[in-house]
């Protein structure tokens, strides 16, 4: 893993590597070099399998992250890319074409992060919520509560705790 | 001389490679097989677009059992993240819970103890019987075979009955939380565990004559459904529906996780990469999982501690980091991608399951050119699970 | 607006055009109305101690619960020796179990299954997630009290439900057919603008007719 993390280094420009597990690393990649990176590594390096791509919201930082996580079946060893980007304008080239799979994972990024990726296939269609028209809800200021208490009817006497004083109440009454 | 459809009149893909389809030709028939439909798998749906009875064009609508779990994760603590997390996937609940409890002893650093180790293993192999044990009910009754899912609901429940003395619930365990598990077996535990696995073996012999080798089920299953071994990789394709093509891809044995390196076991491996071969793998995986079960009984230790010390969970904060856990299901690789900001509450939890490429991509390839009474087999034999791919 | 959903012009065979509203095409589009009790007491009596003997389940699992219905239809806990039985489409059953949590997205197919079914028809709430959103008290798809959306005869508690439950669930529900108190589809017809007004507060993109059956 380590020599491979130095192979790369010197084809790439390679941002901050993280060494969470003998067999997983994650490295920071710019947003332009993340493309002939991949390309090199599902073609050359054997990482072929897309384990995953999901986004992180960094809300303070004001920054997305992008994880691409590659794995390869044969030698065990599991590569994630990061990849930040501006929240305020959340734009990423597409790896439709590298991966099909990966146009699922696209779309979901557009609908519940509003990321969005030109030329991803089917893009615009709704896939998960349906006619949903306020932030998109996996984004770190969306407010599920409060959306569900506008949006549903709740029915009167259920009791809602705060859980963090109830359970202290509970399992370590001393404490209060 | 078999059927030759004529494809004359079918649509042809136009220059950016799309189908040419004009409904109002009338050429065309859309059809919506789901949610409400016997020959779905859970609630979702297929649209179709056939001509005749084949398939030109189908694609698949999910969300319909969307409860957003990856926000509602982060607004709670990690031990309140316990309870909700084995609902994500009903049929399999405890990859969910394993899975969870992984990533956050990783990030965290808690080393579980040994009997813990054991008892996840147990539970994860007997949800995966379970889970299996559905798969071939459904599988059978897409193709008109209902006895098939009476008998082995029948030995389902048996199997739930040792859930229910074991964690005291027979769907949602919640006994996997991070730092080992709930409780040690119960007494007796063992006798009663062979009884059921005999049981079990019984049953799949009667469905191995009834199913298996029953002329219509070879006549509707062999060489339909086929996925080339060359989508492998761009589809991400795992577990056995991976392995009846011919690859021995199981998590179990590439990426070692519990205590399976201890344990003696080949991955099971098809060759035909059909329907047929995707449910015979199945069938021989579940016999796998009985014996796997049989070699940690004998081998498990019966004492020691099941719970490692943890902080107070109430005040319970992970340092800044991020990690993948994944383990073998019974559909594939499944995984949960953590990561954590240094607060008491994960900053974005994913879940990784297999159906999100199976009956995503993957299906809406292979459907194409299919017959609409193949449909429901198909898509039973890819074994999707709609809650883990919307969550 | 859908593409499928806005007016197109048909050309038959023989040449002539027609236009197809699609909206309007395969529905009707008539707000259902009260069915009136038979005349005399011991002919509703008689009729409500059939109705309660022959439920027949819509087979629509709209969320987790769904899960303990297949054990009830093997010989274990055999719902059938009860007159219960699960049929494919809303035209052949009278009881609808919201088996469970109902996002946005099913609540709108279960408003259609439901006005798709005949009179007389009844509902049962399937798990707490019905009752007052339950695990998903604060999920932003899921509705969290079902009754303001349909009419709920019953509800049956618990995360999930056991087998048991839900067996005992059917024996409540046949008493209180036969004490003639699920008048569930009544109360829809009577408020009906009150239950479309809840439904479409919630679903947002509502491109089907009021009254579709």
């Amino acid at each position: 893993m380590r020599e491979l993390y130095q192979r790369l280094q010197s084809l790439f420009v390679l941002g901050e590597l993280t060494e969470q597990r003998a067999n997983l690393f994650f490295i920071t990649v710019e947003k332009d070099r993340l493309r002939p990176l991949i390309t090199h590594l599902r073609d050359r390096e054997g990482l072929r399998h897309l384990v995953l791509l999901t986004a992180v919201d960094w809300l303070e930082e004001g920054q997305f992250q992008l994880t691409y996580l590659l794995c390869d079946r044969l030698t065990r060893r599991d590569l994630g890319l990061r990849v930040m980007l501006d929240r305020a304008n959340p734009v990423m080239e597409s790896i439709h074409d590298l991966w099909p799979t990966a146009a699922t994972y696209q779309r979901e990024l557009r609908e519940m992060f509003g990321i969005d990726f030109p030329g991803s296939p089917r893009l615009d269609e709704e896939f998960i919520l349906e006619g949903w028209n306020t932030t998109p809800p996996y984004r770190r200021d969306f407010d599920t509560l409060e959306y569900a208490r506008s949006q549903y009817a709740e029915r009167a006497g259920r009791e809602t705790r705060d859980p963090e004083t109830h359970m202290r109440a509970q399992l370590y009454p001393e404490s209060n | 001389m078999a059927y030759q459809p004529d494809r004359s009149q079918y649509p042809q893909p136009g220059p950016d490679g799309k189908l040419d389809i004009d409904l109002t030709s009338g050429k065309y028939l859309k059809l919506w097989q789901g949610p409400n439909h016997p020959g779905i798998t859970g609630n979702m749906s297929v649209e179709l677009t056939v001509c005749g009875d084949e398939v030109v064009e189908g694609k698949t609508h999910v969300g319909y059992l969307h409860r957003g779990f990856e926000k509602l994760m982060e607004r709670r603590t990690f031990i309140q993240c316990f309870p909700i997390v084995c609902r994500i996937c009903v049929p399999e609940p405890d990859f969910n819970e394993y899975c969870y409890a992984a990533a956050v002893e990783e990030l965290a650093g808690i080393e579980i103890p040994e009997q813990a180790r054991w008892i996840r293993t147990l539970i994860l192999e007997m949800g995966r019987i379970n889970s299996y044990l559905m798969y071939l009910g459904g599988q059978a009754g897409a193709l008109g075979q209902g006895v098939i899912g009476q008998w082995t609901t029948y030995v389902r429940d048996l199997m739930l009955d040792r859930f229910e003395e074991m964690t005291g619930a027979r769907i949602y365990h919640m006994f996997i939380l991070p730092g080992g598990v709930r409780d040690t077996l119960p007494e007796g535990f063992d006798g009663r565990m062979e009884e059921t696995l005999q049981e079990l073996e019984s049953t799949l012999a009667d469905v191995d004559k009834v199913m298996f080798h029953n002329a219509v089920f070879k006549k509707r299953t062999i060489g339909v459904g086929y996925v080339d071994p060359s989508l492998i990789d761009q589809y991400g394709i795992t577990g056995p529906v991976a392995r009846a093509m011919g690859f021995p891809r199981d998590v179990r044995k590439d990426d070692p996780y519990l205590v399976y390196p201890e344990l003696d076991f080949e991955p099971v491996v098809g060759k035909d990469s059909d329907i047929y071969a995707r449910a015979d793998v199945r069938r021989r995986d579940l016999l796998m999982s009985v014996d796997l079960i049989r070699q940690i009984l004998a081998k498990m230790p019966r004492t020691g501690p099941v719970m490692a010390p943890l902080p107070n969970v109430l005040h319970w904060k992970i340092p800044r980091g991020e990690t993948y856990i994944r383990g073998e299901c019974s559909r594939g690789e499944y995984g949960f991608y953590l990561v954590t900001d240094g607060s008491g509450y994960p900053r974005r939890v994913n879940v990784r399951g297999p159906s999100y490429t199976h009956a995503m991509a993957l299906l809406e390839r292979l459907i194409v050119n299919c017959n609409i009474s193949d449909v429901a087999a198909l898509l039973v034999s890819l074994h999707t699970y709609p809650p883990e791919i919307e969550r | 607006m859908k593409p499928e959903l806005e007016k197109r012009i048909v050309r038959t065979p023989d040449g002539q055009e027609f236009e197809v509203d699609p909206l309007r095409d395969y529905y009707c589009e008539a707000a259902p109305t009260v069915m009136p009790a038979a005349y005399g007491k011991i002919v509703e009596d008689l009729f409500n101690w059939a109705r309660s003997q022959s439920l027949w389940i819509l087979g629509f699992g709209t969320g987790c619960g769904a899960i303990e219905m297949r054990p009830l239809m093997t010989p274990r806990f055999d719902a059938y020796r009860y007159g219960v039985q699960w049929r494919p489409t809303p035209r052949q059953a009278n009881l609808f179990i919201i088996s469970g949590y109902l996002s946005t997205k099913t609540l709108k197919r279960a408003i259609r299954s439901y006005e798709q079914m005949q009179n007389p028809k009844y509902v049962v709430g399937l798990g707490s997630c019905t009752i007052n959103g339950g695990m998903y008290w604060d999920s932003y798809n899921t509705i969290k009290c079902l009754d303001q959306y349909l009419p709920v005869d019953l509800y049956i508690t618990g995360c999930m439900p056991r087998p048991e439950a839900l067996l005992q669930g059917f024996e409540d529900l046949k008493k209180l057919i036969r004490a003639g108190k699920c008048e569930g589809a009544n109360k829809y017809s009577e408020n009906f603008d009150w239950y479309k007004a809840n439904q479409k507060q919630v679903i947002h993109d509502w491109d089907m007719p009021d009254y579709n059956w």
